[in-house]
């Protein structure tokens, strides 16, 4: 069967591949409902490096992603199920490194096509059922994936002193994030550290939430999570290792594209733990899709949810990232193409 | 029930690659009837898929069936087509009404066996219009400009492009709005009016625009056929 490959070939520009996929041992799943992740709207935009897009380029854009199986050679599936996929490719086993951290693992939509397909065939064992998940919170199964990723990893990392736990940024991830920590650690005082007064209205559901330049002087956390990135990755780090007990761990999750300078005497001086997490494994996705079953999740996740009009056309695609732009949090669309 | 309708009936006279109907010839690694079929397969609103071939190549066509699909093989019907497009749709139609009966709620979607880049977005669109309107057409708006000539030596019109559309398929229709336009023609109509839409135009039965893709292409000729190998990346065969 012939299928559309909707690929990024330059900033703004997409070109159709044509790609002759078999009836084989994959799973061919029929994409839902898709979102949009910062990486994307990097490589639409062309903010990568020349070098980066020369070589990762053309390249189908969109890792977040839920569809319907529509052939499953495995049984594993049911015609019609709702499914997770996941972006994560290892071509290694270890039992010690995690599958998104191993040499040789590659990842859809970074050096591969990602999502922006008519049809996706994919490993069975890439897949995770979403029954019971409305398509349209499906749509960000990966992203919940990164935080539940980044908790788990912090189960093994951290101390068990977890009276406070404090998170760096008012964006989807920190959201997401606070969410996941909130229900692992009903006991922690979850504390959201942010810069835009009207984004940290709807983290609700934590203890306290700050303004970056407003914290009181009296502030202590047991272990941080930073959810910035970019230019706020230093003032965040910066402003953790202040705050931050002995012996506690920072999780580091904000990507950004340049070197952050780190106190490190006090990193030194505090004994502190500081972990990078990033990306997700199948674990991950299990656990999330269980998580996603609480409508009461569901409900809070769909706070950060806008989904934009379905895509229909190349110029939708555009449309989408235009409207990603504007969101406050995630965007999510219907994929019709 | 919504059944799909895949016209292969043609025996490949305007094409001299082989002696093989060109919906035969491999695009790719498998025939291009294989790839049509596949799209129709994954379209899970169709319950059954009949295909009409020309009677010599039945056979031919079951056994491409049993090497190459993998999915729904029950769904699939393979029938002798008639003597143009609109008695095969006509012998699928019967073949149908023989198996679940005569009914209001039948739609029928008829394409062309060497359309394989059909989409998955085109065969829902034609659903949702053939259910909404009773019939469809898919076409692309006219890109270059359209000229009429009826002698074919000098130009008696240049209709307004703006206007213009190139028709494709799917064509979708409700199975008794179509079977009752085309029993209604005389024996002369039905020898003229080859294209199932314009039966429905000429007695004034709107038929609605779906979008198709103008890489949803006709492989009807050598260069055709060149074009569509080299968009799969497949060997070009001379």
């Amino acid at each position: 069967m012939i299928n559309y490959i909707y690929q990024l070939v330059s900033p703004k520009v997409f070109s159709i591949k044509y790609d002759d996929i078999e009836f084989g041992d994959n799973v061919i799943v029929r994409p839902k409902y898709m979102a949009v992740c910062h990486a994307d709207q990097r490589y639409y935009q062309g903010q990568r490096d020349l070098s980066i897009l020369e070589k990762k380029l053309p390249m189908a854009l969109i890792h977040e992603c839920c569809g319907e199986v529509l052939y499953d050679p495995t049984g594993t599936y049911r015609q019609g199920e709702l499914v997770a996929l996941i972006p994560n490719t290892p071509t290694t086993e270890s039992d010690i490194i995690f599958e998104n951290y191993r040499k040789g693992s590659y990842f859809l939509s970074s050096g591969h096509d990602g999502f922006l397909r008519e049809y996706i065939d994919i490993p069975a064992n890439r897949v995770v059922s979403l029954d019971g998940v409305p398509a349209h919170i499906g749509a960000i199964t990966e992203f919940l994936t990164v935080a539940v990723h980044a908790a788990n990893r912090f189960d093994i990392a951290s101390h068990d002193i977890r009276d406070v736990i404090g998170i760096w940024g008012d964006g989807s991830l920190a959201y997401v994030v606070s969410c996941v920590l909130k229900k692992r650690y009903p006991d922690s005082k979850i504390v959201v550290v942010g810069k835009d007064p009207r984004k940290l209205t709807y983290f609700s559901f934590v203890d306290e939430t700050y303004i970056a330049d407003n914290i009181p002087v009296d502030f202590v956390i047991d272990h941080a999570f930073e959810c910035c990135g970019g230019e706020g990755s230093y003032y965040a780090i910066d402003d953790v290792i202040r705050y931050i007990n002995p012996q506690g761990t920072l999780m580091l999750m904000g990507v950004s594209e340049n070197k952050v300078a780190i106190n490190t005497r006090d990193v030194l001086e505090k004994g502190l733990t500081l972990v990078g997490s990033s990306r997700s494994g199948k674990k991950d996705f299990e656990d999330a899709a269980a998580m996603l079953r609480d409508s009461k999740l569901q409900r809070r996740l769909s706070m950060m949810i806008y989904e934009d009009k379905p895509v229909t056309s190349i110029d939708d695609i555009h449309r989408v990232f235009q409207t990603d732009l504007s969101t406050a949090f995630k965007t999510v669309f219907k994929w019709s193409l | 029930m919504i059944f799909g309708a895949i016209l292969a009936g043609g025996v490949g006279s305007r094409m001299s690659i082989s002696d093989m109907p060109k919906q035969f010839l491999n695009l790719g690694d498998k025939p291009i009837i294989i790839h049509t079929l596949e799209k129709f397969l994954l379209c899970e609103r169709m319950e059954h898929i009949y295909i009409g071939v020309h009677p010599n190549w039945l056979l031919h066509m079951e056994d491409l069936i049993d090497k190459y699909v993998k999915i729904r093989k029950d769904c699939i019907h393979v029938v002798a087509g008639g003597e143009d497009r609109n008695s095969t749709i006509m012998n699928i139609v019967d073949a149908i009404e023989g198996r679940f009966g005569e009914s209001d709620e039948h739609y029928i979607v008829t394409h062309d066996s060497v359309r394989p880049f059909v989409t998955s977005r085109i065969l829902e669109d034609n659903i949702d219009a053939a259910l909404k309107y009773d019939a469809c057409d898919t076409v692309t708006g006219a890109i270059d400009t359209i000229v009429v000539s009826e002698d074919g030596k000098v130009i008696t019109d240049i209709p307004n492009r703006a206007i213009m559309y190139q028709g494709q398929t799917p064509q979708s229709f409700k199975i008794t709005l179509l079977k009752k336009l085309y029993n209604d023609l005389s024996e002369d109509e039905k020898k003229i009016l080859t294209d199932a839409c314009k039966i429905c135009v000429v007695r004034n039965v709107p038929v609605h625009l779906v979008d198709g893709e103008i890489s949803n292409m006709k492989i009807t000729t050598v260069s055709d056929y060149k074009i569509a190998q080299a968009m799969v990346g497949g060997k070009v065969i001379d």
